[in-house]
């Protein structure tokens, strides 16, 4: 293929950015936590971007960036809020062998893929995007659009109306029981066995020294109340000793004054 | 340098992502390998526009980030419908049948 159609500039661009990005990549692969794949993830997207608007795909660069680095990549960080920030994969294998057998087939098919790309020829040279651009990127996408790709538009259209009405009927919950009401959480605190919860329940942390959320409360007698604590961080482990705030010795001399 | 370069990179890419999607097993990053392969071969369809001088092919990548967007949604939903009932995000827990 002829020099002439990639001038030095994006050549540069090329050797600069396609390097981090494949970095990127197999980071992504090896890095524990999904967030940091998350990370990752938009840095690769975003070199693409670029990549795109190099290429004269101007109306693409831009829509990589806003749907891909903005709306995708967003929605992933979301979920990944819902399912657990901290919910980092194991990285031992389960099924014995895998890793090898996915790593060979997937290097013999990268392999195989780039030297089919090598030997390939086109029969004339690269064309450029020049003479299809000329009246603007954008204007020569929506000419096509809305002409010969009508059809697959619209059925796209109707694609999407589908899609976000399935996510919304899986992700609907819907509640089987009441919620209980104040008066009825009243009622029960008072009819349990013991009425040490009809006040209502310690807060945490008093007279513990801390008052973090997940420091327990002290009883009079200085053993720790577990009912102070938030039944969602006991549920995580999440709850502090409060003995290891106590002090060693409590000093109770009086320096007299001479 | 010549466009084949582009097209090296994004095999490279489409490579990455098929491992990945095999070895990891948290169902979040599988999905997230998933749009790397779908990244990869748009950049494949961009450069052979730009090798055809035809915006074809830059049309199919638009079809394409469309309807990656449209799984993302959906199968975002799925994961979170899964974690619900589950409690977990690994895709080895979802072997229900097998047991």
């Amino acid at each position: 293929m002829t020099q002439s159609l990639i001038q030095t500039p994006e050549a540069v661009l090329f050797w600069l950015l396609a390097p981090l990005a494949v970095l990127a990549s197999l980071g992504m692969l090896l890095v524990k936590k999904a967030v940091h794949s998350a990370i990752l993830l938009a840095w690769v997207m975003i070199t693409l971007a670029f990549f795109y608007i190099a290429q004269g795909a101007l109306f693409l660069g831009i829509v990589q960036i806003v749907v891909y680095t903005g709306a995708v990549m967003m929605l992933f960080l979301f979920i990944l809020m819902l399912v657990g920030v901290d919910s980092s994969d194991s990285l031992t294998e389960t099924i014995r062998g895998l890793r090898p057998i996915a790593i060979t087939a997937a290097v013999g098919f990268g392999g195989w893929r780039i030297s089919l790309l090598g030997r390939a020829t086109l029969g004339r040279p690269p064309v450029g995007l020049d003479a299809a651009n000329a009246d603007g990127n954008v204007q020569g996408l929506a000419r096509l659009l809305f002409s010969d790709y009508v059809w697959p538009f619209e059925v796209v259209s109707a694609l999407l109306i589908t899609a976000a009405l399935g996510a919304m009927v899986l992700a609907h919950h819907q509640r089987t029981n009441m919620r209980p009401t104040q008066r009825e959480q009243s009622i029960n605190r008072f009819r349990t066995d013991s009425l040490a919860g009809a006040a209502g329940l310690p807060g945490p942390g008093v007279f513990a020294r801390h008052n973090a959320v997940d420091v327990p409360a002290l009883l009079p007698d200085g053993t720790p109340a577990p009912s102070s604590i938030s039944a969602t961080l006991k549920a995580r482990g999440d709850v502090i000793d409060s003995s290891s705030f106590q002090l060693d010795v409590v000093d109770t001399t009086i320096i007299e004054e001479k | 340098m010549s466009p084949n370069n582009y097209l090296y990179f994004a095999a490279l890419l489409f490579t990455i992502g098929a491992i990945g999607v095999v070895v990891r097993r948290n169902a979040i990053v599988v999905f997230m390998c998933i749009e790397l392969m779908l990244n990869a071969s748009n950049l494949t369809l961009v450069t052979f526009s730009r090798i055809n001088g035809d915006l074809n092919g830059q049309v199919v990548a638009f079809f394409t980030m469309v309807v990656a967007a449209c799984e993302v949604v959906v199968g975002l939903a799925i994961i979170v419908t899964i974690y619900r009932s589950r409690r977990s995000a690994s895709i080895d827990d979802a072997s229900l049948l097998k047991r």
